[in-house]
């Protein structure tokens, strides 16, 4: 699977011991463990060949002050897990900031009537002041809770989603939870999730996973009729639509998708998941968690999956149809099939203009690797990757997607991403809202790879096409041929002119 | 398969595909376990009624979908600024990706500033070591000239002093002992980020002024914009005039250079903002003038102990205001108005009477930060328009008060109503049962112009879903062309949709309007 290629890991290491140079001595000696340049595993002894070794720390706290791209607890639980639960209402509980700037920015598409039965791209809160500080806030949210009943009868359930203060004034929002869904007869749900909690929006998305788990399996008797190929999809945020895009191939190949988690899903969905046959987790870093806890105890078996690019798509597929016997085995083959004529279409235009060029990116928690093969699929070349917020199981399986050479950054700083891309001078660089516009004013072509820069979907054949095309139109405009002024003769200031072709 | 490489269709046209549809309504039906489909309707309809509202105004806690921000988002936009100054956010780190991505989602640009990284064992020993780290680092890897210091609300509650840190810090070698370290406390759980704003331009004022000897210069002013989204074509379009009237003056807090770099090839981490020398000899103005009073309070009063005159304004907009602005800005320095200047307020003027017919009597909600609102309604009624809900998240009874004053000087406030505190769910039960043509504000009243029907037009921070608007000014008479032009454009388009049917509306779809 994927191209064959190797990159240059001494211009990569020289880089790494370049921007290390820069930091004082406490801060270079622990920056120097989240850095490293991949290397096969058959020069270091391993037995599975072809894969790297992408030997860096992980999950450990940010340094102050470097500008970590992080986020916090509050952003894995009410931003990534929760937030998507549309017929719920997600309560920001704490000063008003933190569901204002996370308020509809995640891009989690839904269907539902805004403000009646569905809540996504609203904001609640709780809305501090300080005297709920000083005396405590769970008087306030008992009224609140109340009010959304009286205003918003139609919701499914409450979360309570905490802001940093909570946990430090030692408010007992689990005891008003209990209370209020007594009397209200409604899910409500307390979560934990404190900014400060852990180092990274990693334990947010734990903490979430542990809260469905305490308060909401097993609460309600769910009647529901299975059937033998009911499966949930677990930690798909429909992005874009990303899980509408996989869902189509997975009921086309015979699947019945009883629960989406948790992009475009009811609490319903949620409540249901106990009774599906197999979870198919496609975001591992932030519900893992969860698949593991149904494992255990309803004992369903659970399998990862890739839906970006043709390669992984039709890898996947297969792996799950496999699960489920001939029957699905020979779907699959036909759906392959039937978007094959697309997959070499989209890879007949697109290839030629992308072919050898070259990426870095810098995400969250999964896409570093799991979008690598769908760029080698057009012919494009991996040359840096890194993760806000892996752990070290994620770089394990980092290594069976990335090349010899390439350069790994964990939880990197706005300084070394900056150093980097000067160095490298990739043609494209895919990652966040904050690292967009430096990276552009550099005159390098960028994607958002976390609200797919407003478009999406890129899961499944349908968003492969997309995906290309994005590429596509970020690095062939001609917007990068005119940074430079024609009558500016000193070369200060190095820029490639890739769009005029 | 609606899916080709000849034309590939993104999510707006793909989701619309009869594959899709058939697909998301099976799933609704058969795993969403949704409400009947009467019992929706019904109560989206009950969500229209005055008891709806009633209700729904008498909320004491739930708030939803506020129209502001917390303080330190305010302080992070006032360090920006400042010449080559880099904001430092102490407590957890969450708070400053926030703050970074807001900004930059509004301005399209970068965003700088860094955090303390403070997790659970700050919370139990305090965040002074993550200072002191976090200082030297910042200092060491961004090369600032200045770092200004805010707070989140978790150092906030665990009782943070950042004097004393920062002196620690200082002492530690963190920075050097003479490098410029102002900071602010900004509790996200007091006010909003117009406070933020205007605790760390004070602080800011505070580090750089004190101890300082005062000699006053005779006729020079500092002019304090206040947060504004639209800093960049505000800040240079009222220097503009100010060079035009020949004044001394310096633009306290100038983040419209750093909001808007060039593309060149070079990323700017810093650019422009007011320089630290302009800020030392600031003390020395005869008079210190706030563009937005409710960003400056603090501001001010240190102003006036120092000794300058001050005077505070309410973002002003349209005709008067700017006279009133430039007038004071007349008599402070003693320059004349140039001629030139009377000529673009006549050309205001004129624009106003050739379109005034469009304008007379038409309806507005307006909402915001409190100046804005003050400045816009006062606007819209200077064009014959009636501002009948005006409403700031933000706004104190004290500005209440004032926006009440405003409205009974005019027979075009006669019948407004002026909503302090509330939010813009309550909003959407104003515009439900008291309907108004046009809906002034930002981004997030794209929701209310759904819900309601009422046009939107975006003239205030954030605007995340058009591009570029806040390049062009609205102060001064040529910005409020500008805004004259914006609301026409939407009244006009809006009236072409309303009569495009072709052999039902073809008359009103006039070619000259």
């Amino acid at each position: 699977m994927g191209l064959d290629y190797e990159n240059d890991g001494a211009l990569h290491a020289k880089l790494i011991e370049d921007v290390l140079s820069q930091y004082p001595d406490k801060a270079a000696k622990r920056r120097k463990k989240h850095l490293s340049v991949a290397t096969s595993k058959d020069e270091t002894g391993g037995e599975d060949k072809g894969l790297s070794e992408c030997d860096v720390k992980s999950n450990i706290k940010s340094i102050p002050g470097v500008m970590t791209i992080r986020g916090c607890a509050y952003a894995g639980s009410k931003g990534v897990v929760w937030g998507p639960v549309k017929d719920m209402v997600h309560i920001s509980h704490g000063p008003v900031g933190c569901g204002q700037y996370s308020w509809s920015q995640r891009r989690n598409y839904y269907v539902g009537t805004t403000g009646i039965d569905t809540f996504v791209t609203m904001q609640f809160t709780s809305d501090f002041q300080e005297k709920d500080i000083v005396f405590g806030g769970d008087k306030k949210l008992e009224k609140i809770i109340d009010e959304i009943e009286d205003l918003f009868p139609l919701s499914g359930g409450i979360s309570v989603q905490s802001e940093c203060p909570i946990g430090l004034i030692g408010d007992d929002i689990e005891a008003v939870s209990r209370k209020k869904a007594k009397e209200h007869e409604k899910t409500i749900v307390p979560v934990r999730c404190e900014g400060f909690r852990g180092v990274s929006q990693s334990l947010g998305h734990h903490i979430a996973n542990d809260a469905i788990r305490d308060w909401v399996f097993d609460k309600d008797d769910v009647a529901f009729e299975s059937g033998p190929y009911d499966v949930n999809v677990v930690g798909d945020y429909n992005i874009g639509g990303d899980a509408w895009a996989s869902r189509i191939l997975l009921e086309e190949i015979g699947l019945r998708v009883v629960g989406n988690w948790s992009g475009d899903a009811t609490l319903a969905e949620i409540e249901r998941a106990p009774k599906a046959k197999l979870n198919l987790i496609h975001c591992y870093r932030s519900m893992n968690y969860i698949c593991r806890h149904m494992e255990e105890k309803y004992g369903i078996a659970w399998m990862e999956y890739n839906f970006f690019g043709p390669s992984q798509i039709e890898a996947s597929l297969r792996n799950i149809a496999k699960h489920f016997g001939p029957e699905i085995e020979e779907k699959t083959e036909k759906v392959i099939a039937k978007y094959r004529p697309l997959v070499d279409a989209v890879i007949a235009k697109y290839q030629p203009r992308l072919e050898g060029r070259t990426v870095m990116l810098y995400v969250g928690g999964l896409r570093p690797r799991h979008v690598i093969t769908a760029y080698e699929d057009l012919g494009m070349v991996i040359v840096g990757t890194g993760y806000e917020f892996a752990h070290n199981d994620d770089y394990q399986r980092t290594g069976h997607y990335v090349k010899n050479g390439t350069l790994v950054y964990d939880d990197v700083t706005g300084y070394e991403l900056e150093k980097f891309i000067e160095g490298i001078r990739p043609d494209l660089v895919g990652s966040g809202i904050k690292e967009k516009y430096p990276v552009q004013k550099m005159g390098i072509p960028f994607r958002q790879m976390h609200s797919w820069d407003y478009s999406g979907p890129y899961h499944g054949y349908d968003g492969f096409a997309i995906f290309a095309r994005d590429m596509d139109l970020a690095i062939n405009n001609p917007v990068w041929g005119l940074y430079r002024a024609p009558w500016k003769k000193t070369k200060d200031v190095q820029l490639r002119a890739v769009a005029a072709e | 398969m609606p899916q080709s490489a000849e034309k590939v269709l993104d999510h707006a046209p793909l989701f619309r595909e009869p594959e899709y549809r058939q697909m998301l309504a099976e799933k609704k039906l058969n795993f969403e376990c949704p409400h009947p489909d009467q019992i929706v309707s019904d109560q989206r309809e009950l969500t229209k009624t005055w008891e709806y509202r009633e209700k729904n105004l008498a909320r004491e806690a739930l708030v939803i979908n506020p129209a502001k921000a917390c303080q330190p988002l305010g302080a992070v936009f006032a360090a920006a600024g400042f010449e080559r100054t880099m904001s430092f956010v102490h407590g957890s780190q969450g708070c400053v990706a926030y703050y970074r991505s807001h900004l930059s989602r509004h301005f399209k640009e970068p965003s700088s500033a860094v955090s303390s990284s403070m997790t659970e064992d700050a919370a139990v020993f305090g965040g002074l070591k993550n200072m002191v780290d976090g200082l030297a680092n910042t200092y060491k890897l961004y090369d600032p000239k200045m770092i200004a210091v805010s707070t989140t609300c978790m150092a906030e509650v665990i009782g943070d002093d950042l004097r004393s840190f920062i002196e620690n810090a200082k002492n530690e070698g963190s920075v050097p002992c003479d490098f410029d370290v102002p900071f602010a406390h900004t509790p996200a759980f007091v006010g909003s980020h117009v406070d933020g704003y205007d605790g760390m331009v004070k602080g800011v004022l505070e580090h750089f002024w004190k101890g300082s000897e005062r000699s006053q210069a005779a006729g020079t002013i500092n002019i304090i914009p206040g947060f504004d989204g639209f800093c960049v074509g505000n800040n240079r379009e009222l220097k503009r005039l100010l060079d035009l009237m020949g004044v001394t003056y310096t633009v306290i807090q100038d983040a419209s250079d750093q909001f808007d770099t060039p593309s060149d090839g070079e990323y700017r981490m810093y650019d422009g903002g007011t320089k630290i020398e302009d800020v030392k000899g600031a003390l020395n103005a005869e008079a210190t003038l706030s563009l937005q009073h409710y960003n400056t309070r603090k501001t001010l009063e240190y102003c006036n102990e120092v000794g300058q005159a001050t005077a505070s304004f309410h973002y002003p907009l349209g005709v008067q205001a700017t006279d009133e602005f430039l007038m004071k800005i007349s008599a402070i320095s003693g320059q004349e108005i140039p001629e030139t200047i009377r000529m673009e307020r006549g050309r205001l003027v004129d624009a106003m009477a050739d379109s005034q017919s469009w304008l007379h009597g038409k309806k507005y909600a307006i909402y915001g930060d409190p100046d804005f609102v003050y400045g816009m309604a006062r606007f819209v009624m200077e064009t014959g328009g009636e501002p009948t809900h005006c409403l700031a998240t933000n706004g104190t009874s004290a500005w209440e008060a004032q926006m009440k004053e405003l409205l009974a000087s005019s027979s075009f406030g006669q019948d407004a109503q002026i909503w302090a505190g509330k939010d813009l769910w309550a909003m959407r039960s104003l515009l439900f049962t008291e309907p108004v043509d046009l809906l002034i504000g930002n981004s997030y009243g794209k929701y209310l112009e759904r819900d309601t029907g009422t046009p939107l037009i975006r003239l205030m921070f954030p605007i995340f879903d058009r591009h570029h608007h806040h390049r062009f000014p609205l102060m001064g008479y040529q910005g409020g062309l500008r805004v004259l032009t914006t609301i026409l454009d939407k009244i006009f388009d809006k009236l072409d949709r309303e009569t495009s049917e072709t052999g039902v509306t073809d008359y009103s779809y006039d070619l000259t309007r």
